[in-house]
């Protein structure tokens, strides 16, 4: 049927939804419905991992393959450095920002390497917000809370409890540098409430929050001068004789030539997975976000945490096939947009959690009540129209104007019609296991942001990455910072690569896989 | 009902079913690719493996910058490779990175942010009116009101008008008069953020009370529960 035509069914239930309420499913209802229809609940889509710090430990198969991977360094490798700092950064999103500029605010001489350019990341696609606990009635101890109670209790408390604490510090430095905040009349911040939260706690900059953090950060590396190597992805971590961290090895993807980087400490902030379409996903994810960190980290003898388990964002779109994946953000849902299936009926509770929300939609599409594409993709209409009917009109084009033009390139006027969604892979819950210096349990090694993992617990609340990205970003740069006047670099060895082959060796691993995989293989495939 | 045998709820899309082939000409190579898809596929499908030149394919980054023509049309014309749909005849480039000067400066030391810009930038004030830079804006951002609006010193309007910039740079080359309006609004918005924006008192009293222990009887209450306690307590909190 014509896209017009099936979107009636929403134009005529509204007025009749809008007097509804949903209620949030109570905890025996809501574990049941992610047991049955979230994606990690898929067992056939994992396996226990062979060997290294997690080996048994269960991930999805695409990761486990990437972590067992072999390294493309030969263990004779030329090892000397054609630079020495004090702090090497790897990665160019919101945490390496923040780390490259902490570290560097604190004296210590730091390099700034990236796969791609400087912020090309996930951190400029946040639409959302990001959560402090600024408002009178909020404050950091409900903030903990109602992480933990996202996170599925499972959350790291001693992280947890840093990242709420020095949230409004972080938005301090941030207003300093410049970044424009939506205020209120009075000149306070300006909070919107997120999914799974009991308080508006949401920092804004219209719907463009990532996008303006990370213009400033960027700028800001800049000013500072901080040294930058841009299209140098890592592809191996070196050690000392005691296998604590001392440099890395990159390849400069202009050139294909090796850089060897020697290093007092190493911060990863490489973020997440998702382009490697977990369970066939499609993802919202950057065009680099291949789990590099992790496989990096895992030979050097890191532990990784909650590798199990993985967001899929409730509204990724389903069309036009241009943007399948795309995400459409959860904003939409915090004015009061309303998830709307086939029928015309609304399902969920759209404020709830993230997997929630995903696994009652995967719910109406498994159980018939989904709308198809002919391309044979499924999904559920997102009442857009609806915020111009409740807030008056021009409310759609004002508060998500990057998500208007979006749609509108492609002749969508989404104040007028509803979209179709349908969960996407959006962020890996768990990583590298860290300390709240964002220090892993390999000396000098740090991770920050999205490979980091344990704060999240399983399922990470909405506007809390961006907080993360900042805090830890932060401590990792200032603890390695700190650390300079005190040490000397380290021998630059391969030591722990003898390790984590002869691990293989025995484990009889010959899968054949080289990681990290640096960028995902599109040619020849259009999806 | 399943969803297999759902005749009814199926939207018709007709080029995905057959799709039809288009030619298309990037850098000046003939190909054919599917219609409709976006340009960072279509280059994928030619088999062209991108490393400079894609970034978020969200719309975000900026990373994308591309000049496209239309069939028979001499307009040259920007877009973001992954917001783009191909067509039959389109031809594309990617933009190559610019040399455009980017100033540096100490954001928060400086004294008079609006007199600062024409250090900066002394270019800035030089704009020749061409509309060039508004033209190349895929954003659809009026570029060039922008630039006279920074020097004129009204910051606050410029924060506003270039929050949608994603720093994609295509408004640079096409300056007669060799400005990078993306740059100097950038400048402006952090001058607007860091000095001309209401401090906001509510921030700075929870920062006080933060370091003042005012929550710590809340955490010590929140933090000795034993798992059994604590979930319950979350589950009070609504």
């Amino acid at each position: 049927m014509d896209i017009h035509a099936l979107q009636q069914i929403v134009h005529k239930t509204r007025d009749a939804r809008r007097k509804q309420t949903i209620q949030k499913f109570s905890s025996a209802d809501r574990d049941q419905l992610i047991h049955k229809y979230h994606p990690d609940f898929r067992a056939s889509a994992y396996r226990p991992i062979r060997f290294g710090p997690n080996e048994g430990d269960r991930t999805v198969v695409e990761l486990a393959t990437l972590l067992e991977g072999d390294s493309p360094i030969q263990n004779h490798a030329d090892l000397t450095p054609h630079y020495t700092t004090d702090v090497l950064v790897i990665g160019g999103g919101g945490a390496g920002c923040a780390a490259a500029l902490h570290a560097h605010g604190a004296g210590a001489k730091t390099i700034l390497a990236t796969k791609l350019r400087l912020g090309d990341s996930n951190s400029v696609m946040a639409q959302g917000g990001m959560q402090i606990s600024v408002a009178p009635e909020d404050s950091p101890v409900t903030h903990f809370i109602d992480t933990l109670k996202g996170g599925h209790m499972e959350n790291d408390h001693d992280l947890l409890k840093v990242m709420v604490e020095e949230g409004p510090s972080i938005a301090k430095w941030l207003i300093e540098l410049g970044v424009l905040f939506d205020r209120q009349a009075d000149g306070n911040l300006h909070v919107k409430k997120g999914g799974g939260s009991s308080k508006p706690r949401l920092l804004t900059c219209s719907d463009y929050t990532g996008l303006e953090i990370m213009r400033v950060l960027k700028d800001e590396v800049i000013n500072q001068k901080i040294h930058l190597l841009e299209f140098a992805a890592a592809i191996e971590l070196l050690s000392d004789e005691h296998g604590a961290c001392t440099g890395a090895i990159f390849r400069d993807l202009d050139n294909q030539r090796h850089i060897v980087v020697a290093a007092k400490s190493v911060i990863l902030a490489t973020g997440g997975i998702g382009r490697l379409h977990i369970q066939g996903f499609p993802t919202s994810n950057h065009y680099g976000a291949t789990g590099d960190g992790l496989c990096l980290s895992y030979r050097m003898g890191s532990n990784l945490a909650h590798i199990d388990t993985f967001q899929y964002h409730p509204s990724g779109a389903v069309y036009p096939e241009q943007l399948i994946g795309a995400l459409v953000t959860e904003g939409i849902r915090s004015e009061g947009g309303h998830l709307v299936n086939a029928k015309g009926e609304r399902f969920v509770n759209e404020l709830d959690t993230r997997d929630v929300v995903s696994s009652s939609i995967i719910r109406e599409c498994e159980e018939g009540r989904g709308i198809r594409t002919m391309s044979g993709r499924v999904g559920v209409w997102l009442d857009t129209p609806l915020l111009d009917a409740e807030h008056g009109p021009g409310t759609v084009e004002k508060h998500f104007p990057a998500m208007m033009m979006q749609f509108e390139r492609f002749g969508i006027d989404i104040s007028k019609d509803p979209v179709l969604i349908y969960p996407t892979l959006h962020y890996q819950n768990g990583g590298v296991k860290i300390d709240t210096n964002a220090e892993t349990n390999v000396k000098n090694l740090f991770v920050a942001g999205e490979a980091s993992g344990g704060l999240h617990g399983r399922n990470r609340l909405m506007g809390n990455s961006l907080l993360d990205l900042m805090v830890f970003g932060k401590r990792s740069g200032l603890t390695a910072a700190g650390r300079v006047g005190t040490m000397n670099q380290g021998k630059l060895t391969l030591k722990h690569l003898d390790r984590f082959r002869a691990d293989a060796k025995k484990h009889g691993n010959a899968s054949g896989v080289i990681s990290p995989m640096i960028l995902p293989a599109y040619t020849r495939k259009v999806g | 009902m399943t969803a297999e045998n759902d005749k009814e709820n199926v939207i018709d899309q007709p080029e995905v079913m057959t799709p039809r082939m288009v030619t298309i000409e990037i850098a000046g190579k003939k190909v054919e690719v599917p219609e409709g898809i976006t340009v960072v596929r279509a280059m994928w499908y030619a088999g062209i493996d991108v490393v400079r030149g894609i970034g978020c394919l969200g719309g975000f980054c900026g990373a994308c910058a591309t000049y496209y023509r239309t069939k028979d049309d001499p307009k040259v014309r920007t877009c973001l490779a992954c917001q783009m749909a191909v067509q039959d005849g389109m031809s594309f480039t990617m933009m190559p990175p610019f040399p455009a000067r980017k100033a540096t400066y100490e954001i928060q030391n400086l004294q008079d942010p609006k007199q600062d810009l024409f250090n900066l930038y002394p270019e800035a004030p030089l704009c020749r009116n061409c509309n060039a830079c508004t033209e190349a804006c895929p954003q659809k951002i009026d570029v060039r009101e922008g630039v006279w609006k920074a020097v004129f010193g009204d910051f606050k309007s410029v924060s506003e008008m270039f929050m949608d910039c994603v720093m994609c740079g295509m408004c640079t080359p096409v300056c007669i008069a060799d400005i990078a309006p993306n740059l100097v609004a950038l400048y402006v918005s952090r001058a607007q953020g860091a000095h001309f924006s209401e401090k906001p008192v509510g921030l700075e009293t929870r920062i006080k009370e933060i370091q003042d222990g005012r929550f710590n009887d809340d955490w010590n209450k929140v933090l000795k529960m034993n798992e059994k306690e604590l979930a319950d307590y979350c589950a009070s909190v609504k």
